[in-house]
C-alpha cells in the first residue's frame, strides 16, 4: 500500500507539474512534449487503479498517434514568439475567469460526490469488481457483445465525419504530375528502350 | 516499528530481485547486440563478396566493442541553432524505449521480467512511442535534412503501425488473451511446428515481416536516413555517444521485432518437433534465424521510393490485414480449432 500511495503522488505530481508547464512554456514544441508527459503520467495513474487496458490505450492512441500529429503540425508552424506573448495581458482576465468557473464546478462535483446523502450508495454501485474476468475481457464483452449496435453506430458517425473532412479538403489539381504505380510496374524494356540508328555527325 | 522494518525489507527485497532480473536481461541483450551488429555486417559483406570487419580480434569478432569505445571517446558536436535539451533527449528516448520493451518478452516458460496480462499492448504502446526519438532528433537539429528525415519517418512509422496492429489482433482473437505466455502456450497443441500460428495465419507472417522492416526503418524502407537523398536523415547532426544511442536503439528495435515474430508466429520457446524438449535455446535460435532474414533483406533489396512505401502501407497492407481480422474472427466464431485455440483448451 505504501508503495502504491507513493507512486500515486509521484504520478499525480508529475502530471500536474507537466500540465502547468504546457501552459507556461514559451516554445510550442516544448509545450507538446510536456503534454505528452502529462498523458504518460495519467496512464501511470490508470495502471495504479488497476485499469491497465485503458492505460495502454491512452498511451497508444493519445501519445502514440494524436500527439505525433500535434507535434507534426506544431513543428511545421512558423511561430512568432513575440506576437504570442503580446496578447498575454489581453487574454489574462478572461482566462482567469474561465479557470475560476472550471475550478468551482469541479469543487461542486467533488463535494457532491463525497457529501451528498445518496453518495455512499452510488459509490458502492458504480464499479462491481469482476472476480473471474480481466478488465480487458469485461470491456470487450460490454463494447463488442452487449452494446455492439451502439458501438457500430458510433463508428459509422466517425466514418461519416472522416469522409466529410476528406471531401471538404481534397481537390484534384490537373496541372501537377502524378505517379501511376500500375503503369510504372508494367513498364518493361520493350516500352522504355528504343534502338535508334544514329548517323555520324547528325545526332537525334 | 518491527512491522515497518519487515514491510520495508520485503519491498526492498522484491525491488532488488526485479532490478537484478532487469539488469540481467539488459546486459545479455546489449552483449548479444554487439555480436548481432557484427553478424549483420558480416552477412552484408558476404553477399557483396567482401570480407567485412576482420581486423579487431579473431575474425573481427571484437569490432563492435572497438566501435563502442570509439563512439564513447569522440567529441559530441552540437549544432549552434539546435534545441539543446531536446537534441539530447531524443537519442536517450530511443534507447530507453528500446530497452524497456524487453520487460514483457518471455524467453522461456516463466522467464520474463514482468508477466503483464496486457503484454502485447505494452509492446505496441512502447513501439508507438519510438517515433518520437526520430521526430525530436530531426527537429531539434534545426537543419534541413534531419527535418525532412523526421517528417518522413513520422508518416512511415505511423502507417505501418496500423497494419502491425491489425495483424496482432488476428493472433489475439485466436488466442483469447493479450498475454505473451498465453499466446505461446496456445500454439502448443501437440503437432510441433505445424501447430504454430505461422500456418493458420500464413499470409500475415509475410505482412508482419515487411511491416516490421518499415517500422524499424530498416532497408529497403530506411527512407528517414536515405543517404542518397538526405545524407543520413534525422541523424545527420549527431555524433559520438548520442549517435551510438540512436544506433543501439534502432538495432534493439530490430531484435525486438525478431522476438515478437518468434513469439507471435513461431511458437516462442516451443520445440518444432515433439521429441525434443522446449526451452530458451529454441527462442534464441528462432530470433537468430529471423535476424538473418533481416540482414539478408538489407543486402538484397533496393530501397523503396517514398510514395510507393506509403501506397504499400495504406492501400495494400491495411485492407489485407483488416480483411484478415474479419476472416479470423469469423473462423473463431465458428469454432474452427486452428483459429479458436481458447475453444480447444490450447
Amino acid at each position: 500500500m505504501v508503495i502504491a500511495t507513493l507512486a500515486f503522488y509521484l504520478f499525480a505530481g508529475v502530471a500536474l507539474a507537466a500540465a502547468l508547464m504546457v501552459t507556461l512554456s514559451r516554445n510550442p514544441v516544448h509545450a507538446v512534449l510536456w503534454l505528452i508527459l502529462t498523458f504518460f503520467s495519467a496512464a501511470g495513474l490508470f495502471v495504479l487503479m488497476g485499469a491497465e487496458f485503458i492505460a495502454m490505450l491512452l498511451v497508444i492512441v493519445y501519445v502514440g498517434a494524436v500527439m505525433v500529429l500535434f507535434l507534426f503540425v506544431v513543428m511545421m508552424m512558423d511561430v512568432d514568439f513575440a506576437a504570442l506573448k503580446s496578447g498575454m495581458s489581453k487574454y489574462a482576465r478572461i482566462g482567469t475567469l474561465l479557470g475560476l468557473i472550471l475550478m468551482v464546478e469541479l469543487l461542486l462535483v467533488v463535494g457532491a460526490w463525497s457529501t451528498a446523502g445518496l453518495a455512499p450508495e452510488m459509490r458502492a454501485a458504480v464499479a462491481p469488481t469482476p472476480d473471474d474476468v480481466e478488465n480487458t475481457v469485461a470491456l470487450g464483452q460490454l463494447i463488442y457483445t452487449r452494446y455492439v449496435y451502439l458501438f457500430q453506430a458510433s463508428g459509422l458517425i466517425l466514418l461519416v465525419a472522416m469522409i466529410g473532412a476528406i471531401v471538404l479538403t481534397m481537390r484534384h489539381r490537373p496541372d501537377i504530375k502524378r505517379q501511376n504505380i500500375v503503369e510504372q510496374i508494367y513498364r518493361d524494356a520493350d516500352k522504355a528502350v528504343e534502338l535508334v540508328d544514329v548517323k555520324p555527325g547528325q545526332g537525334i | 516499528m518491527d512491522f515497518m522494518i519487515n514491510t520495508f525489507g520485503f519491498y526492498f527485497g522484491t525491488f532488488l530481485v526485479i532490478l537484478g532480473q532487469a539488469l540481467l536481461v539488459v546486459v545479455l541483450i546489449l552483449v548479444a547486440l554487439a555480436f548481432l551488429m557484427y553478424a549483420d555486417r558480416k552477412i552484408w559483406a558476404a553477399v557483396q563478396m567482401r570480407k567485412g570487419p576482420n581486423m579487431v580480434g579473431a575474425f573481427g569478432l571484437l569490432q563492435s566493442f572497438a566501435d563502442f569505445i570509439k563512439y564513447i571517446v569522440k567529441e559530441v558536436v552540437v549544432p549552434a541553432g539546435a534545441d539543446k535539451a531536446v537534441f539530447f533527449i531524443a537519442p536517450m528516448l530511443t534507447f530507453i524505449l528500446a530497452v524497456v520493451a524487453w520487460a514483457v518478452i518471455p524467453f522461456a516458460d516463466g522467464w520474463v521480467v514482468s508477466d503483464l496480462n496486457v503484454g502485447i499492448l505494452y509492446i505496441f504502446a512502447i513501439g508507438s512511442l519510438e517515433v518520437y526519438g526520430v521526430i525530436l532528433g530531426g527537429w531539434a537539429s534545426n537543419s534541413k535534412y534531419p527535418f525532412l528525415g523526421a517528417l518522413r519517418s513520422a508518416g512511415q512509422m505511423i502507417s505501418y503501425e496500423v497494419s502491425i496492429g491489425f495483424i496482432i489482433v488476428g493472433v489475439l482473437i485466436s488466442t483469447g488473451s493479450l498475454n505473451f505466455s498465453a499466446i505461446v502456450n496456445a500454439q502448443d497443441v501437440g503437432y510441433g511446428a505445424l501447430g504454430w500460428y505461422w500456418l493458420p495465419h500464413f499470409p500475415m507472417v509475410i505482412l508482419f515481416f515487411v511491416s516490421a522492416l518499415a517500422e524499424t526503418n530498416r532497408p529497403p524502407f530506411d527512407l528517414p536516413e536515405a543517404e542518397a537523398e538526405l545524407v543520413a536523415g534525422f541523424q545527420v547532426e549527431y555524433s559520438a555517444t548520442p549517435f551510438l544511442l540512436f544506433m543501439i536503439g534502432e538495432l534493439m528495435a530490430v531484435v525486438l521485432m525478431c522476438a515478437l515474430m518468434a513469439i507471435l508466429f513461431f511458437g516462442g520457446w516451443l520445440s518444432p518437433v515433439e521429441f525434443l524438449p522446449d526451452g530458451i535455446w529454441w527462442m534464441v535460435l528462432k530470433m537468430g534465424a529471423l535476424f538473418f532474414m533481416f540482414a539478408m533483406v538489407k543486402a538484397l533489396v533496393p530501397r523503396y521510393r517514398y510514395d510507393q512505401l506509403m501506397r504499400l502501407g495504406w492501400k495494400v497492407f491495411l485492407p489485407m490485414s483488416l480483411a484478415w481480422v474479419v476472416f479470423v474472427a469469423a473462423m473463431a466464431q465458428m469454432g474452427v480449432p486452428a483459429y479458436a485455440r481458447w475453444a480447444i483448451g490450447g
